[in-house]
């Protein structure tokens, strides 16, 4: 049996300035060929091809070609990349007649990277890590998603698990040879112990800094709540600098909470516009008012508006007082501002900038962001305090190893199927 | 047509178990020797069991094997190694009579039926069309439907005695030439060396100066302890001293190891006292075991002293020893090489994948010690009478017993020393221990036809008492302070647990328990032993059962037959040679050949099917 030679779209949805067509498999460079009347550019430099159907020679598009020969490429396999016009007529006619072409078919979902994978070039925690790079929106998604796909995590892993083995590799010598050798026995001293607890301090460490990660990787989330027709959803539109939100002076015009990404210094949130809280007999009001607690309830910082002068702040969040060009008075410690003219917008907007920063720490990647490896490494932490505190020679060896194996599970040393096709679901077309 | 169904070619510990076990399975068996008296022969020391070993044996037993039985004939005393770390790597070993041992075997190969023993020097494998179909010997050709191979030490068999070599299998025995014929056969052949140390005169020995090893006063744990009228014999252990080092290292070059007489390899843990001067310079002293042969023999195996150093080199180094000043040595030492088959030529069955109907077990295989090769004796024995009967093959597998973790080991990583069992090497260890070595496997042994009626009906009597026992003990319960009133100071967390559960804790022994729960006074000691034992290992075997599911998982996906590794997509040469060597029958399997990566595996799952 022979792979197929697979095809698809490796940008975004057409019309753009430029689409790029990506051919990986045994015959990628001989379907890349057929579409071309001059030969192939030479192996990784960008050249001008025109591009014709072979069936009947009607002109495709005038593209930029670049062909590279497996094995040292991103799947490991021949790669060919056709840089088109992107008008959906080029990109469709392009792939037409690429899929005439003998052991071509369209790519599934996630396929190129699953054969990055099958053949080597990235290991499990590097494939997420490149789904995550592809899903990066801010500078800072981007670095701890490149240390990933960097083999950060992989690395720290493998030399935990190498050290763990070390100290496996002692016990288990006091279980097997302790007959040959007299002063074999009882080695697993003092001093491994001390190492046991010091690994699990370290991961713990790790794991701690896990939610930072998590909201690395998933932004960070301000609700913003407060009375009907206090000026929220003006406030989400001044920060987010485009119209997001309907504004009207109707009060309780936002039902459903809006969600609003907008970027802080780098740094992913996401404004959600909720719908004043105050008592009503309308159901959907009412539902949208039950919603607006929850989602205030998970927020990373909940930002209370209103119009009118309080005295006090409250207990949790920041407190925004708007309307102040119609007279509103703030309290020391709060926001004064003026949505619809603009005035003190920036002073709020620097503060959560700085906000951010301070929660997420850019620069320092955390790289516990994905369940299955904040998993392994709480597996791996309770395996490895259990053997620090074990008397009995074998259950040591038995949680050291349970250790050992939780670590390979991070570079994907385990079960074939279990975690490899909800991993490649992940991916879109083409990358 | 054929005169047997199986024919057996050597009468070490693999041929006599691997004839056993196709007789009692109903076949025709012959088993080839070159003399009447090598059944049952100990070549190297006087003991069976050991960390490991002792758990190989009972699972022989489990199976109606017959090296616990002739080892409680010829036991001279036993003793569980590792006694203080915890029942899963309990060593069960004894000391043997060798020449009582030899006598047993002999008396229990002669009452099986359908077994003969024939007398004769094999020299050739009659192939045909169909494969082996038996045996060329010095007597005319022996057909049989299977035939296996267990040469031992004896395929192409050279001793080494300082720069003194001499052909042979055992000292005053030939070697066989059936190693050129399987090379010629294209089957991966490859030499590999081990050795032995001096035998001593008992009389000589200054017995009062050493300090002795008493047996354990316990029944033994291995062997079913038919009957023991006979007194226990001790070891004693003495110690090697700078002086026995000195001479040692003079001497090396004289050695056929290091004088660049040998180049194969030996074992790593089972080194020549040369080894471990080497090896080891840091130490001054190694301990050495003086281990009694027999109780109607005056020699004495001193175990650790395994040497291939001229006779005089070790006359002068032995008599440095404590006790040892005045010793005449009987026989000298001497190092072998032989040679082996890359077992992952082979199948689970231990059949040679290329040549139907040719099986191989024991050091044929590349393992050492005299248990790893019975085990794997009975494994071709059973499979080579299922294929000559049309029987289903017995497959053990990794999560059921040691043979299973050896036999995977040999089949797919293969060897690069000589092989030996630990108890290290099994990752399902807490769940495979002697005490519960009938329940992993006698079910399977009693469906081979492989285990007697007798040994069935007492199998399935004890199973179903055990049942009713662990019944009773998770329903009776107690609470702490119900427990404290038995005279046991625990911590009273008001949790009401399981009689079961109690036993995990080490101050609820069986006095304590019976006092709380006076219906356990029924419970037989054997059964108590390993009931406390899965109460102490409960919560680690919980979780290894989810382990053990994957493990089942992946070794239910057979890989396609006459699959061609080079043509896998996504397979590197390197990855596709790996597994063009090891052949791994299923997808587990091949997960476990060496540097075998999960990308791989990925790329093989295409290649699998679900099994039927």
């Amino acid at each position: 049996m022979t792979a197929a030679t697979i095809v698809a779209l490796a940008t975004g949805r057409p019309p753009a300035a430029i689409a790029v067509i990506r051919i990986s498999g045994p015959d990628a460079l001989a379907a890349a060929a057929a579409l071309m009347s001059s030969p192939l550019p030479p192996p990784r430099r960008l050249s001008l091809r025109l591009l014709s159907d072979p069936a009947d020679g009607t002109a495709l598009d005038s593209a930029m070609v670049a062909v590279f020969p497996g094995p040292a490429t991103a799947t490991g396999e021949n790669v060919a990349e056709l840089h088109l016009h992107g008008g959906g007529a080029v990109i469709s006619g392009v792939l037409a007649a690429l899929l005439a072409q003998p052991g071509m078919r369209l790519a599934e979902p996630g396929e190129f990277s699953r054969r990055a994978f099958a053949s080597g070039r990235l290991d499990l925690a590097q494939v997420e890590g490149l789904a995550d790079l592809i899903a990066a929106e801010t500078a800072t998604q981007r670095q701890q998603a490149l240390a990933l796909t960097g083999g950060v995590l992989s690395r720290t892993a493998e030399a935990w698990r190498e050290h763990c083995l070390g100290i496996l590799a002692e016990a288990e010598a006091g279980l097997d040879f302790a007959e040959d050798e007299s002063d074999v026995a009882e080695r697993l001293d003092e001093a491994a112990r001390l190492q046991l607890q010091a690994l699990v301090v370290e991961i713990e460490a790790l794991i701690s800094d896990s939610a930072r990660a998590t909201r690395i990787r998933d932004g960070l989330t301000i609700a913003v709540t407060g009375p009907p027709n206090a000026g929220k959803s003006s406030i989400v539109n001044a920060l987010a600098m485009r119209d997001a939100a309907i504004v009207t002076p109707v009060p309780g015009t936002t039902r459903d909470p809006i969600e609003v990404p907008i970027d802080l210094g780098g740094v992913a949130a996401m404004l959600v516009d909720t719908a004043g809280l105050r008592d009503t007999d309308d159901i959907v009001e009412a539902e949208g008012i039950r919603r607006a607690r929850v989602r205030a309830a998970d927020a990373d910082l909940v930002m209370h508006i209103v119009d009118t002068s309080p005295t006090t702040l409250p207990d949790d969040g920041i407190l925004v007082v708007n309307k102040a060009d119609l007279g509103s008075i703030a309290p020391h410690g709060a926001f004064h501002l003026s949505a619809t003219r603009g005035d003190g917008v920036a002073d709020l907007r620097r503060y959560l900038v700085e906000w951010a920063r301070s929660a997420t720490r850019p620069g320092e990647p955390a790289l516990l962001a994905h369940a299955r490896h904040r998993e392994a490494f709480s597996a791996a932490a309770a395996a490895l305090s259990d053997a620090a505190n074990c008397d009995d020679a074998v259950l040591r060896a038995e949680s050291l190893r349970q250790a050992a194996d939780a670590f390979g599970r991070i570079a994907g040393r385990i079960g074939v199927d279990d975690v490899l096709d909800r991993i490649f679901s992940r991916f879109c077309i083409g990358k | 047509m054929s005169n047997y169904d199986v024919l057996v070619v050597g009468a070490g510990h693999a041929g006599c178990e691997a004839a056993a076990a196709a007789a009692r399975m109903g076949a025709r068996v012959a088993l080839l020797t070159l003399d009447a008296t090598d059944p049952g022969t100990l070549s190297c020391n006087p003991a069976v069991g050991g960390i490991g070993k002792g758990h190989l044996v009972c699972e022989l037993d489990a199976l109606g094997g017959i090296m616990g039985r002739v080892t409680d004939r010829a036991r001279l005393q036993s003793r569980v190694l590792n006694r203080s770390k915890g029942p899963a790597v309990h060593g069960p070993r004894a000391q043997v009579d060798r020449r009582r041992y030899r006598t047993a075997m002999a008396e229990i190969l002669g009452r099986q039926p359908s077994l003969s023993i024939v007398i004769a020097a094999a020299r050739s494998l009659i192939l045909t069309d169909s494969g082996v179909v038996g045996v060329a010997t010095s007597i005319g050709e022996i057909r049989a439907t299977t035939t296996i191979l267990t040469t031992g030490t004896f395929l192409g068999g050279v001793m080494h005695l300082g720069d003194k070599r001499q052909s042979g299998g055992r000292s005053g025995a030939a070697s066989s030439s059936l190693g050129d014929a399987l090379r010629s056969l294209g089957l991966p052949v490859s030499r590999l060396k081990t050795g032995t140390p001096a035998r001593l005169d008992g009389r000589t020995i200054d017995w009062a100066r050493l300090e002795w090893q008493h047996g354990d006063r316990e029944r033994p744990q291995l062997g079913s302890y038919e009957a023991s009228r006979t007194p226990f014999l001790p070891c004693a252990v003495t110690r090697t001293n700078p002086r026995t080092h000195r001479i040692i290292k003079d001497n090396l070059e004289k050695s056929a190891l290091y004088g660049g007489h040998i180049d194969s390899v030996g074992p790593r843990y089972c080194p020549s006292i040369e080894d471990k001067i080497v090896r080891f310079g840091d130490r001054d002293s190694h301990q050495v075991f003086l281990e009694p042969e027999g109780y109607d023999d005056v020699t004495v195996y001193p175990n650790g002293l395994s040497t291939s150093l001229p006779a005089d080199v070790q006359a002068a180094f032995i008599a440095t020893i404590t006790g040892l000043e005045r010793t005449r040595i009987l026989q000298p030492g001497y190092a072998i090489e032989y040679d082996h088959v890359d077992p992952r030529a082979l199948a689970p069955t231990l059949a040679v994948s290329a040549l139907p109907g040719l099986f191989l077990a024991g050091q044929i295989n590349g393992t050492t010690g005299y248990e790893e090769a019975a085990a794997q004796g009975l494994v071709a024995g059973a499979n080579a009478a299922a294929q000559a009967l049309g029987k289903a093959p017995l497959i053990i597998d990794r999560a059921t017993a040691y043979i299973g973790v050896m036999i995977d080991d040999l089949t797919t990583q293969g060897v690069s020393e000589p092989y030996r069992m630990f108890t290290s090497r099994a990752e399902y260890r807490l769940r495979l221990r002697t005490d519960n070595a009938g329940d992993r496997l006698t079910p399977a042994g009693i469906a081979a036809g492989l285990v007697g009626a007798a040994q069935a009906d007492r199998f399935h009597q004890d199973a179903a008492d055990r049942v009713a026992v662990r019944e009773l003990l998770e329903r009776l319960t107690a609470s702490p302070s119900r427990v404290a009133a038995a005279g046991i100071d625990t911590r009273q967390d008001g949790i009401i647990r399981s009689a079961f559960d109690w036993l995990r804790f080490p101050a609820v022994d069986r006095e304590i328990a019976m006092r709380v729960w006076p219906e356990l006074s029924s419970i037989a000691a054997d059964h108590w032993t390993s009931l406390v034992v899965d109460s102490n290992y409960a919560r680690y075997l919980e979780r290894q059962d989810h382990d053990v599911a994957n493990f089942r998982r992946d070794e239910a996906l057979p890989i396609v037959p006459d699959i061609d590794y080079r043509r896998v997509p996504g397979l590197s040469h390197e990855m596709a040679d790996r597994l063009g060597a090891a052949n791994p029958p299923t997808l587990g399997a091949a997960g476990r050949v060496p540097g075998i990566t999960p990308a791989a595996l990925v790329a093989l799952l295409p290649f699998t099917r679900k099994a039927a």
